[in-house]
Protein backbone atom coordinates (compact mmCIF):
# COMPACT_ATOMS: atom_id res chain seq x y z
CA UNK A 1 0.00 0.00 0.00
CA UNK A 2 1.71 3.23 -0.74
CA UNK A 3 1.09 6.79 -0.25
CA UNK A 4 -0.54 9.09 -1.59
CA UNK A 5 0.05 12.99 -2.45
CA UNK A 6 -1.45 16.34 -2.12
CA UNK A 7 -1.85 16.54 -5.99
CA UNK A 8 -3.56 12.85 -6.02
CA UNK A 9 -6.35 14.01 -3.53
CA UNK A 10 -6.83 17.28 -5.78
CA UNK A 11 -7.03 15.26 -8.80
CA UNK A 12 -9.44 12.80 -7.67
CA UNK A 13 -11.78 15.49 -5.89
CA UNK A 14 -11.76 17.59 -9.26
CA UNK A 15 -12.57 14.52 -11.51
CA UNK A 16 -15.62 13.75 -9.10
CA UNK A 17 -17.00 17.51 -8.20
CA UNK A 18 -15.42 19.89 -10.57
CA UNK A 19 -15.93 22.83 -9.85
CA UNK A 20 -17.19 22.34 -6.74
CA UNK A 21 -14.15 22.38 -5.04
CA UNK A 22 -12.15 25.46 -4.93
CA UNK A 23 -9.55 27.28 -2.93
CA UNK A 24 -7.47 25.21 -3.07
CA UNK A 25 -3.65 25.61 -1.28
CA UNK A 26 -1.07 23.86 1.23
CA UNK A 27 -0.47 25.96 3.90
CA UNK A 28 2.24 24.53 5.63
CA UNK A 29 2.05 21.40 3.52
CA UNK A 30 -1.89 21.05 4.79
CA UNK A 31 -4.13 20.33 1.81
CA UNK A 32 -7.07 22.66 2.34
CA UNK A 33 -9.99 23.23 0.27
CA UNK A 34 -13.70 24.77 -0.39
CA UNK A 35 -16.69 23.66 -1.07
CA UNK A 36 -20.26 24.44 -0.61
CA UNK A 37 -22.75 22.97 1.64
CA UNK A 38 -24.89 21.43 -0.83
CA UNK A 39 -22.21 18.97 -1.23
CA UNK A 40 -20.22 18.83 1.58
CA UNK A 41 -21.76 15.61 3.16
CA UNK A 42 -20.81 13.97 -0.57
CA UNK A 43 -17.43 15.01 -0.38
CA UNK A 44 -16.97 14.04 3.41
CA UNK A 45 -18.51 10.57 2.21
CA UNK A 46 -16.30 10.18 -0.92
CA UNK A 47 -13.06 11.16 0.77
CA UNK A 48 -13.85 8.44 4.12
CA UNK A 49 -15.44 5.62 1.39
CA UNK A 50 -12.78 6.25 -1.84
CA UNK A 51 -10.23 3.66 -1.39
CA UNK A 52 -7.60 5.69 -2.65
CA UNK A 53 -7.92 8.79 0.15
CA UNK A 54 -9.35 6.31 2.94
CA UNK A 55 -9.91 9.55 4.95
CA UNK A 56 -11.48 7.00 7.53
CA UNK A 57 -10.91 9.46 10.55
CA UNK A 58 -12.72 12.75 11.79
CA UNK A 59 -9.75 15.18 13.61
CA UNK A 60 -12.22 18.03 14.38
CA UNK A 61 -14.98 20.52 13.45
CA UNK A 62 -14.65 23.93 13.65
CA UNK A 63 -15.60 27.03 12.81
CA UNK A 64 -13.82 30.52 12.27
CA UNK A 65 -16.25 33.50 12.41
CA UNK A 66 -15.76 36.35 9.30
CA UNK A 67 -17.72 39.65 10.53
CA UNK A 68 -16.31 41.75 7.56
CA UNK A 69 -17.63 39.35 5.28
CA UNK A 70 -20.39 38.57 7.36
CA UNK A 71 -19.38 34.77 7.12
CA UNK A 72 -18.39 31.89 9.24
CA UNK A 73 -16.22 29.06 7.94
CA UNK A 74 -17.37 25.50 9.42
CA UNK A 75 -13.81 23.78 9.13
CA UNK A 76 -13.41 20.00 9.01
CA UNK A 77 -10.09 18.18 9.56
CA UNK A 78 -9.84 14.51 8.36
CA UNK A 79 -7.27 12.10 8.90
CA UNK A 80 -6.07 9.32 6.39
CA UNK A 81 -4.80 6.55 9.09
CA UNK A 82 -3.91 4.38 6.20
CA UNK A 83 -2.39 6.63 3.63
CA UNK A 84 -0.61 8.58 6.13
CA UNK A 85 -2.13 12.17 4.50
CA UNK A 86 -4.71 15.13 6.51
CA UNK A 87 -7.37 17.48 5.03
CA UNK A 88 -8.73 20.24 5.69
CA UNK A 89 -12.06 21.04 4.10
CA UNK A 90 -13.75 25.05 4.58
CA UNK A 91 -17.56 25.27 3.85
CA UNK A 92 -18.39 29.00 4.40
CA UNK A 93 -21.86 29.82 5.24
CA UNK A 94 -23.67 33.15 6.05
CA UNK A 95 -23.92 34.54 9.68
CA UNK A 96 -27.06 35.12 9.88
CA UNK A 97 -28.37 31.80 8.45
CA UNK A 98 -25.62 29.28 9.81
CA UNK A 99 -27.07 25.83 8.70
CA UNK A 100 -25.43 22.85 7.22
CA UNK A 101 -26.36 19.36 7.05
CA UNK A 102 -24.63 17.10 9.93
CA UNK A 103 -21.38 14.95 9.38
CA UNK A 104 -22.94 12.51 12.13
CA UNK A 105 -24.39 10.06 9.30
CA UNK A 106 -20.41 8.91 8.37
CA UNK A 107 -18.79 9.60 11.79
CA UNK A 108 -20.36 9.16 15.45
CA UNK A 109 -17.65 11.41 16.57
CA UNK A 110 -19.32 14.81 15.14
CA UNK A 111 -21.74 14.30 17.37
CA UNK A 112 -19.81 16.07 20.18
CA UNK A 113 -17.63 18.18 17.81
CA UNK A 114 -20.97 19.70 16.35
CA UNK A 115 -22.62 20.52 19.66
CA UNK A 116 -19.05 22.19 20.24
CA UNK A 117 -18.99 24.45 17.21
CA UNK A 118 -22.75 24.76 17.74
CA UNK A 119 -21.80 26.41 21.39
CA UNK A 120 -19.53 28.45 20.20
CA UNK A 121 -20.52 29.62 17.17
CA UNK A 122 -24.56 29.15 16.78
CA UNK A 123 -23.89 26.55 13.53
CA UNK A 124 -27.21 24.84 13.30
CA UNK A 125 -26.08 21.04 11.64
CA UNK A 126 -29.39 19.97 10.52
CA UNK A 127 -30.39 16.27 10.87
CA UNK A 128 -27.83 16.24 14.28
CA UNK A 129 -29.18 14.09 16.96
CA UNK A 130 -29.21 16.04 20.04
CA UNK A 131 -28.16 19.60 19.20
CA UNK A 132 -27.64 21.87 22.26
CA UNK A 133 -24.91 23.33 24.04
CA UNK A 134 -21.71 20.96 25.61
CA UNK A 135 -19.22 23.49 27.52
CA UNK A 136 -20.76 26.43 28.43
CA UNK A 137 -23.43 26.35 31.25
CA UNK A 138 -26.78 25.94 29.82
CA UNK A 139 -28.10 29.83 30.67
CA UNK A 140 -26.05 31.83 28.08
CA UNK A 141 -27.99 32.88 25.50
CA UNK A 142 -24.95 34.14 23.34
CA UNK A 143 -22.68 31.59 21.04
CA UNK A 144 -19.78 33.45 22.43
CA UNK A 145 -16.62 33.15 19.80
CA UNK A 146 -18.83 35.34 16.94
CA UNK A 147 -16.86 38.26 17.36
CA UNK A 148 -19.61 40.46 18.37
CA UNK A 149 -19.26 38.95 21.43
CA UNK A 150 -16.47 40.73 24.29
CA UNK A 151 -13.58 38.48 24.96
CA UNK A 152 -13.89 39.81 28.60
CA UNK A 153 -16.07 39.69 31.21
CA UNK A 154 -17.71 43.00 32.06
CA UNK A 155 -17.60 42.22 35.65
CA UNK A 156 -14.04 42.52 36.36
CA UNK A 157 -13.41 45.50 38.34
CA UNK A 158 -9.34 45.41 39.58
CA UNK A 159 -8.16 46.24 35.54
CA UNK A 160 -10.21 49.54 35.14
CA UNK A 161 -7.79 52.30 34.11
CA UNK A 162 -7.91 54.26 36.70
CA UNK A 163 -6.01 51.93 39.10
CA UNK A 164 -3.30 52.24 36.43
CA UNK A 165 -3.07 56.56 36.55
CA UNK A 166 -4.60 55.92 33.19
CA UNK B 1 9.56 14.91 76.89
CA UNK B 2 6.66 16.41 75.11
CA UNK B 3 7.26 19.68 73.78
CA UNK B 4 3.34 20.24 72.99
CA UNK B 5 2.41 23.82 73.16
CA UNK B 6 -1.26 24.64 74.98
CA UNK B 7 -3.24 27.81 74.14
CA UNK B 8 -3.60 30.51 76.17
CA UNK B 9 -6.29 30.97 78.53
CA UNK B 10 -8.74 33.96 77.37
CA UNK B 11 -8.62 37.32 79.36
CA UNK B 12 -10.61 36.73 82.36
CA UNK B 13 -10.90 37.42 86.05
CA UNK B 14 -9.16 34.45 88.38
CA UNK B 15 -8.67 33.96 92.07
CA UNK B 16 -8.34 30.79 94.20
CA UNK B 17 -10.72 27.95 92.48
CA UNK B 18 -12.55 29.90 89.63
CA UNK B 19 -11.63 31.46 86.68
CA UNK B 20 -14.29 33.66 84.74
CA UNK B 21 -14.52 34.64 81.17
CA UNK B 22 -16.67 35.41 78.06
CA UNK B 23 -18.57 32.49 76.69
CA UNK B 24 -17.79 33.86 73.25
CA UNK B 25 -14.06 33.83 73.86
CA UNK B 26 -13.77 30.09 75.25
CA UNK B 27 -16.04 29.12 72.60
CA UNK B 28 -14.00 31.36 69.90
CA UNK B 29 -10.78 29.79 71.01
CA UNK B 30 -11.85 26.32 70.90
CA UNK B 31 -14.01 26.63 67.60
CA UNK B 32 -10.26 28.49 65.85
CA UNK B 33 -8.49 25.30 67.28
CA UNK B 34 -10.63 22.58 65.62
CA UNK B 35 -12.15 24.31 62.07
CA UNK B 36 -12.72 21.39 59.99
CA UNK B 37 -12.00 22.98 56.50
CA UNK B 38 -14.27 21.47 52.81
CA UNK B 39 -11.35 21.82 50.15
CA UNK B 40 -13.06 22.88 47.00
CA UNK B 41 -9.96 22.55 44.70
CA UNK B 42 -10.48 22.83 41.34
CA UNK B 43 -6.65 23.74 40.20
CA UNK B 44 -3.31 24.00 40.58
CA UNK B 45 -4.26 26.00 44.37
CA UNK B 46 -5.40 23.10 45.14
CA UNK B 47 -2.00 21.14 44.39
CA UNK B 48 -0.28 23.87 46.88
CA UNK B 49 -2.96 22.93 49.43
CA UNK B 50 -2.33 19.21 49.47
CA UNK B 51 1.58 20.42 49.82
CA UNK B 52 0.13 22.46 53.23
CA UNK B 53 -1.62 19.42 54.61
CA UNK B 54 1.47 17.18 53.62
CA UNK B 55 4.13 16.07 56.43
CA UNK B 56 6.25 19.38 55.77
CA UNK B 57 3.81 21.77 56.23
CA UNK B 58 1.02 19.91 58.18
CA UNK B 59 -2.15 21.61 58.20
CA UNK B 60 -2.76 19.55 61.36
CA UNK B 61 -1.05 21.19 63.48
CA UNK B 62 -3.67 23.91 63.41
CA UNK B 63 -6.69 21.80 64.78
CA UNK B 64 -7.42 21.16 61.06
CA UNK B 65 -6.27 17.57 60.70
CA UNK B 66 -9.71 16.50 59.85
CA UNK B 67 -10.87 17.56 56.51
CA UNK B 68 -14.54 17.77 55.54
CA UNK B 69 -15.38 16.29 52.37
CA UNK B 70 -18.85 16.63 53.60
CA UNK B 71 -20.21 20.52 53.70
CA UNK B 72 -22.78 19.53 56.21
CA UNK B 73 -19.90 19.33 58.35
CA UNK B 74 -17.49 21.75 57.40
CA UNK B 75 -16.53 25.25 59.62
CA UNK B 76 -14.29 26.75 56.75
CA UNK B 77 -14.88 26.12 53.03
CA UNK B 78 -11.47 26.63 51.72
CA UNK B 79 -12.09 27.39 47.31
CA UNK B 80 -8.99 27.16 45.28
CA UNK B 81 -8.39 27.23 42.06
CA UNK B 82 -10.24 28.59 39.08
CA UNK B 83 -14.08 28.68 38.90
CA UNK B 84 -15.83 28.87 36.04
CA UNK B 85 -19.74 30.61 35.16
CA UNK B 86 -21.03 26.61 34.82
CA UNK B 87 -19.23 25.96 38.44
CA UNK B 88 -20.68 28.63 40.18
CA UNK B 89 -24.16 27.09 41.16
CA UNK B 90 -21.90 24.07 42.58
CA UNK B 91 -20.34 26.67 44.66
CA UNK B 92 -23.02 28.41 46.22
CA UNK B 93 -25.17 24.66 47.09
CA UNK B 94 -21.76 23.62 48.75
CA UNK B 95 -21.89 26.81 50.74
CA UNK B 96 -25.58 26.69 51.34
CA UNK B 97 -25.53 23.56 52.91
CA UNK B 98 -22.98 24.70 55.67
CA UNK B 99 -23.81 25.07 58.82
CA UNK B 100 -23.52 27.83 60.70
CA UNK B 101 -21.49 29.62 61.71
CA UNK B 102 -19.23 29.45 58.29
CA UNK B 103 -16.28 30.76 57.44
CA UNK B 104 -14.92 31.17 53.38
CA UNK B 105 -11.48 31.57 52.41
CA UNK B 106 -10.51 32.25 48.47
CA UNK B 107 -6.89 31.14 48.13
CA UNK B 108 -5.53 32.17 44.97
CA UNK B 109 -5.96 35.17 42.17
CA UNK B 110 -9.00 33.25 40.20
CA UNK B 111 -10.80 32.90 43.16
CA UNK B 112 -10.15 36.09 44.07
CA UNK B 113 -10.55 37.94 41.14
CA UNK B 114 -10.65 35.81 38.35
CA UNK B 115 -6.72 35.86 38.04
CA UNK B 116 -5.39 35.52 34.57
CA UNK B 117 -8.85 34.62 33.23
CA UNK B 118 -10.77 37.54 32.49
CA UNK B 119 -13.04 35.94 29.88
CA UNK B 120 -16.95 35.11 29.82
CA UNK B 121 -16.71 31.93 30.92
CA UNK B 122 -15.16 32.31 34.53
CA UNK B 123 -16.48 33.92 37.64
CA UNK B 124 -14.17 37.09 38.13
CA UNK B 125 -13.77 36.40 41.82
CA UNK B 126 -16.19 34.03 44.21
CA UNK B 127 -17.52 36.95 46.09
CA UNK B 128 -20.00 37.43 43.00
CA UNK B 129 -21.78 34.41 44.48
CA UNK B 130 -21.08 33.81 48.16
CA UNK B 131 -19.24 36.34 51.07
CA UNK B 132 -15.69 35.93 51.56
CA UNK B 133 -13.60 36.21 55.14
CA UNK B 134 -10.05 35.81 53.87
CA UNK B 135 -8.53 36.32 50.17
CA UNK B 136 -5.11 34.74 50.09
CA UNK B 137 -3.20 36.55 47.46
CA UNK B 138 -0.24 34.38 44.80
CA UNK B 139 -0.86 32.44 41.40
CA UNK B 140 -0.73 29.86 43.15
CA UNK B 141 0.11 31.05 47.00
CA UNK B 142 2.74 28.91 48.69
CA UNK B 143 1.77 26.67 51.48
CA UNK B 144 3.12 29.38 53.73
CA UNK B 145 0.76 31.85 52.12
CA UNK B 146 -2.40 29.47 52.95
CA UNK B 147 -0.85 29.04 56.22
CA UNK B 148 -1.27 32.83 56.60
CA UNK B 149 -4.82 33.39 55.62
CA UNK B 150 -5.88 30.26 57.64
CA UNK B 151 -4.38 32.02 60.61
CA UNK B 152 -5.82 34.48 59.83
CA UNK B 153 -9.63 32.68 59.95
CA UNK B 154 -8.68 31.63 62.76
CA UNK B 155 -8.40 35.18 64.62
CA UNK B 156 -11.73 36.24 63.35
CA UNK B 157 -13.15 32.93 64.84
CA UNK B 158 -11.31 33.47 68.28
CA UNK B 159 -12.59 37.24 67.91
CA UNK B 160 -16.27 36.29 66.68
CA UNK B 161 -19.24 37.90 68.96
CA UNK B 162 -21.61 35.16 69.36
CA UNK B 163 -24.43 36.72 68.61
CA UNK B 164 -22.87 38.38 65.16
CA UNK B 165 -24.70 35.81 62.74
CA UNK B 166 -28.07 36.65 64.41
CA UNK B 167 -27.80 40.42 63.70
CA UNK B 168 -29.24 42.61 60.71
CA UNK B 169 -26.21 43.34 59.40
CA UNK B 170 -25.29 39.81 58.61
CA UNK B 171 -28.44 38.74 57.35
CA UNK B 172 -28.16 41.78 55.19
CA UNK B 173 -25.09 40.77 53.95
CA UNK B 174 -26.58 37.59 53.39
CA UNK B 175 -29.53 38.67 51.74
CA UNK B 176 -27.30 41.18 49.13
CA UNK B 177 -25.78 37.35 48.02
CA UNK B 178 -29.48 36.52 47.24
CA UNK B 179 -29.12 33.87 50.33
CA UNK B 180 -32.29 33.51 52.74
Amino acid sequence: MTDITNNDLIELLGGKFGNKITGVNEPYGLLTFETTKDVIIEVLQFLKENEVANMNFLTDITAVHYPEKNQIAVVYHLHSMVKRIRIRVKVFIHEHTPTIPTATVLWKSANWMERETYDFFGVKFEGHPDLRRILNMDELNVHPMLKQYPLEDPNRVDKKDEYFGR
Amino acid sequence: MSDINIVDAPPGIEGSGFFATSLDKVIGLARSHSLWPLPFATSCCGIEFMATMGSHYDFGRFGSERLSFSPRQADLLMVMGTIAKKMSPVLKQVYLQMAEPRWVIAVGACASSGGIFDTYSVLQGIDEIIPVDVYVPGCPPRPEAILDGFGKIQELVKNESGRRRHSDQYKQMLASYGIE
